[in-house]
């Protein structure tokens, strides 16, 4: 196509400039181009919440975002707050609270909740459950995906008194 | 869902906005947050050969309060509203609808401007701003020029808006007294099966004015003004509430669709607005 743009993002730190046309779906610059696959493609219409990212501080679904429109933005996906090796402290939360079954909606779960934790460290469980209505999850029941975000909520709590 | 192609375009102010509506004409659309649009250009129902992102159009992303007069900036997400203290304290009512809409993800990017906008009488602004008797600001080759919100709406996605005009800003006055957004979704994320703005005032124990709205249940927002003054010189009483829900039901148009069949949305405004009606007088 004639149309194609140059395109900057920072994606978890890293620096990446390419062409692409604008109509590209963020979701698939990140896992087609970039090959950034943590945030996953669920329903595809904006409704299930798997693709989240977080975009210049906010939780964006990635397949409701045009390249174009992430042109020159920060982006953090699941990869940027942790790994096998470094888990994040909602990752151990999950695992230790078996906050997800199957794990394809986990990456978007996640990252949606470390936004939440950071605009409000605190929650309520009834501030998790609205704060993380725009994720879908077919397996849990949500129950222990609440429990989960509080619990991580607590010990991002305690580390914090602790260092001060 | 690949949309079809189009060329972008990031301008910084409204006009270079302006000038590349005049250049493309119809073949160009404005960008908001893209929650309406976007999925139109996925599902090839809407084609955009010019696609004008007003992300970085800073002028239409203010709140600013000045009294009584509160004025939005069309890019002002519903997000941006939730958080703002101040315009929670002068003007609750935005803050309450915003969080009835959608989800968190869709509220960041969501605006107030596509939402007015659009027309989508799915939308809650619509019903919202025709409540509040809002101003609706907008600019176009010719300059600007203002509409009343109760005046904007033509038919689903048909608007007081011309092709080559764009939505700043929306104004209304901020009356203090009681108020309410109530809506019945199936489900986060989905449109109302009804929905309804009110906002009263009071004096000596009465209700002095009143205003209501209802969302979803014709082709266009639904500013009732019988309903409202089956309400006005009332303490909100049953029978006052019951001939204001009878004034509303003469005024709405609901179509069947997958929220229900005709009877059952009528059953659900009817219920709404009940408790619409008695949260605001509870709150006057």
């Amino acid at each position: 196509m004639s149309n194609k743009m140059h395109i900057k993002l920072n994606v978890n730190g890293e620096g990446h400039e390419f062409l692409a046309e604008p109509r590209e779906l963020l979701i698939y610059t990140l896992r087609e181009r970039l090959n950034i696959t943590g945030p996953h493609i669920g329903c595809e219409t904006s409704h299930c919440g798997a693709c989240t990212v977080t975009i210049n501080g906010k939780s964006v679904k990635a397949c409701t975002m045009f390249v174009a429109q992430a042109d020159g933005a920060d982006i953090t996906t699941i990869e940027g707050l942790g790994g096998p090796d470094n888990m994040h402290v909602l990752q151990e939360a999950f695992r230790e609270h078996h906050g997800l079954q199957c794990g394809y909606c986990t990456p978007g779960m996640i990252t949606r909740a470390s936004k939440l934790l950071e605009e409000n460290p605190n929650p309520t469980e009834e501030e998790v459950r609205f704060g993380m209505a725009g994720n879908i999850c077919r397996c849990t029941g949500y129950q222990n995906i609440v429990k989960s975000i509080l619990a991580a909520a607590s010990e991002l709590n305690a580390a914090k008194e602790a260092a001060e | 869902m690949i949309p079809a192609s189009f060329d972008y375009h990031r301008p910084s102010d409204m006009d270079g906005v302006i000038a590349l509506l005049n250049e493309h004409g119809d073949d160009a659309r404005v960008l908001a947050g893209g929650h309406s649009l976007i999925p139109m250009m996925k599902l090839r129902m809407a084609e955009v050969p010019h696609l004008i992102d007003l992300q970085a159009v800073d002028s239409l992303r203010g709140i600013s309060i000045n009294g009584s007069r509160v004025t939005i900036g069309a890019m002002v997400t519903q997000h941006d509203i939730i958080n703002h203290a101040e315009l929670a304290k002068v003007a609750p009512i935005m803050r309450e609808t915003s969080l009835q809409i959608a989800d968190p993800q869709v509220r960041y990017m969501g605006t107030v401007g596509g939402n007015v906008a659009n027309g989508d009488p799915g939308n809650d602004m619509p019903g919202l701003m025709q409540c509040l008797d809002a101003t609706l600001h907008l600019v176009g080759p010719d300059g600007t020029r203002e509409v009343a919100a109760r005046d904007y709406y033509e038919a689903a996605y048909v608007t007081a808006r011309e092709e080559d005009e764009v939505l700043t800003a929306i104004s209304f006055d901020a009356l203090s007294g009681g108020y309410s957004y109530e809506k019945q979704k199936r489900k986060i994320g989905d449109y109302a099966t009804a929905a309804a703005a009110v906002t009263i005032q009071t004096s000596g124990g009465k209700v002095s004015s009143a205003s209501i709205a209802m969302t979803n249940l014709s082709d266009v927002p639904v500013w009732s003004e019988a309903a409202a003054n089956a309400i006005i010189g009332t303490a909100c009483d049953a029978d006052a509430v019951k001939a204001a829900v009878n004034a509303m039901l003469d005024d709405i148009d609901p179509t069947e669709d997958n929220r229900g069949p005709v009877a059952f949305k009528r059953h659900v405004a009817g219920i709404i607005l009940t408790r619409a009606i008695t949260r605001a007088w509870d709150r006057a």
